[in-house]
């Protein structure tokens, strides 16, 4: 009897995982493999909405055109300003932030549960919030700049040229922050305490602890936050789109591809787009992930 | 003495900080309360006049759009967990061939940003006939949904002793009870956590909201704060955006203050590690 189960439980047995992981792979594969393909064929399409002409194929067509635009190369540089400056403040902020909650026992959890907030409000009501804050006319930071002498009359911040990426990387970084110090907190608390103590009894100075102690070991935890945080910052949509619509001056690559795809309506032109957004950002994770050399999956 | 001269640095630091994370959102519930002239004149303390409340939630579409998101955060948090236990336990629980690929797959797939499926997921859209239906968000949420809970399902369950599951074979428990009747109430902690990030990713989407959707009865709610206006050119509409940004925050900040500790333990298994 134990010969004749013994075939077949191995063979239930190589087949039950992908029987457990089939209608999960199927509805991702729906999601992300299928569109990815159909995104890049649609790329070497001409295949505009507008004109009514029929699909033909035309190779690079869309991407040689693409290399010329003016317009795409203005987003990638908009993309990638906001993703360094927004990320580089949040990482310096967050880690400061969460040194100084992490120093003292007293208010700790008070001080966690009010990092939440920014955190829970969605990005649509924060860049509503912050554009009626930063109003020209009735806004709050302009009167109370004004009150204080800094400047004479309101600021459009939201729309000047120079400003409006400046207004747009200040709301990020109000928004996102929180979230750099509740994954450094949980960082910090894997520090063995006594690491502290003994450089204490040797004498070491506050920043020789930082560099050498908490810097070191807090890395992996970093590492892996600040990959979060860059992968959301490249792929900034609704935030631009709210606070200064579709403006050239903070129109990021996502913003742009949506433009061409739905405004516009060129499926072939938009989808290029599209392909070389995912181009940009593979190559971004793969060299973050090479330099960094974190270890995302264990075992 | 100079001991306490730190402490009195480090605890204003500590009030600055508060006061930049709290008062944005402070403000917005101040501007709530005031409408007409009394908007434009800033007024940290104002009269409560609940005009913007009463004409939002008078106003059909409000109270759709925040049903539509409803509907559309449940059916998304209940599929994708559904999914990611018994994917979580082949994955946490299981050797075979090919596991590491799939956890790769997963890893990936959690990265991929959405403006690259946009125009590829469009046509499987209209080729279901799921345009402008609420049917479409479910379908398209699943993109970061699922990579996400099965990723944090997947450590959650690793870290159940294999005793348990052990004792169980003996008693000749099959895999499918052993899944439900077994390791589904020992993940329910898990669960409810990952569950409530998964709901708040899907209540605030926006771009797949705004590119799949299409009339005011579909709208979810980010969609619809992001386009509302005034009556006219000239009326500014912010008394009532900040009325329904208020409306639409405040559950979230209590859910999140409720469950903290069960989030921050959430948001650490996704990403440290």
């Amino acid at each position: 009897m134990m010969a004749e189960t013994a075939p077949q439980s191995s063979w239930v047995k190589r087949i039950e995982p992908w029987l457990l992981l089939a209608p999960m792979l199927i509805v991702l594969a729906t999601v992300t493999a299928w569109p990815l393909a159909r995104t890049a064929y649609l790329s070497f399409m001409h295949a505009s909405l507008d004109d009514g002409d029929l699909p033909r194929f035309i190779g690079f067509g869309n991407y040689l055109a693409l290399m010329k635009d003016g317009d795409w190369w203005h987003a990638v540089r908009n993309t990638a300003f906001f993703a360094v400056i927004s990320v580089t403040l949040e990482t310096l902020a967050g880690v400061a932030i969460a040194l100084l909650i992490d120093s003292q026992i007293k208010g700790r959890g008070a001080l966690r549960a009010v990092m939440l907030i920014p955190w829970a409000i969605p990005t649509v009501v924060s860049a509503q919030m912050w554009q009626w804050m930063l109003h020209d006319q009735y806004g709050v930071v302009n009167a109370l700049l004004i009150k204080l002498g800094f400047i004479s009359h309101g600021i459009a911040w939201t729309a000047g040229a120079g400003t409006a990426m400046a207004a747009i990387i200040a709301v990020d970084v109000w928004q996102t922050t929180p979230f750099m110090v509740l994954l450094i907190l949980a960082g910090l608390q894997i520090i063995p305490r006594d690491l502290y103590e003994a450089a204490k009894v040797d004498g070491a100075p506050g920043w020789a602890q930082f560099f050498y102690i908490t810097l070191p070991l807090l890395w992996p935890t970093l590492a892996v936050a600040i990959l979060f945080r860059l992968l959301d910052a490249v792929r900034m949509f609704d935030l631009a789109y709210v606070l200064s619509s579709k403006s050239r001056e903070t129109a990021t690559i996502s913003i742009y591809a949506r433009q061409q795809l739905v405004d516009f309506q060129d499926v072939g032109y938009g989808s290029a787009v599209a392909m070389l957004v995912f181009l940009m950002i593979s190559l971004v994770a793969a060299v973050y992930i090479q330099v960094t050399k974190i270890r995302l999956i264990s075992e | 003495m100079k001991r306490l001269a730190k402490t009195v640095a480090l605890t204003l630091l500590k009030i600055v900080v508060v006061f930049y994370t709290i008062f944005p959102f402070y403000w917005a519930i101040v501007s709530s309360f005031k409408s007409g002239a009394a908007l434009f004149s800033v007024d940290f303390f104002p009269a409560i006049d609940l005009t913007n409340y009463r004409d939002l939630l008078t106003n059909g579409n409000f109270l759709r759009n925040i049903l539509n998101s409803a509907i559309v955060a449940v059916s998304v948090v209940t599929l994708s967990l559904i999914f990611a236990i018994t994917s979580a336990y082949a994955l946490g629980k299981m050797k075979f061939r090919g596991r590491g690929i799939v956890l790769a797959g997963i890893l990936g797939a959690s990265m991929f940003p959405q403006i690259v499926v946009l125009s590829g997921l469009f046509g499987t859209i209209r080729w279901l006939g799921l345009y402008n239906s609420l049917g479409s968000l479910v379908l398209s949420y699943m993109i970061f949904s699922l990579p996400f809970t099965v990723w944090v399902m997947t450590s959650f369950i690793r870290q159940i002793p294999a005793e348990l599951e052990d004792a169980a074979r003996m008693d000749g428990c099959s895999t499918w009870a052993m899944i439900w009747q077994i390791y589904f109430p020992l993940l329910a902690p898990a669960l409810a956590s990952t569950g409530l990030l998964a709901f708040i990713a899907s209540w605030n989407e926006f771009l797949f909201a705004l590119t799949f959707t299409l009339s005011d009865t579909v709208r979810t709610v980010p969609v619809g704060l992001a386009l509302i206006s005034g009556s006219s050119r000239f009326e500014l509409p912010f008394g009532t955006i900040m009325a329904a940004s208020v409306i639409v925050t405040v559950p979230l900040i209590l859910l999140v203050l409720i469950f903290q500790r069960r989030i921050v333990s959430g948001l650490t298994a996704g990403a440290v590690k």
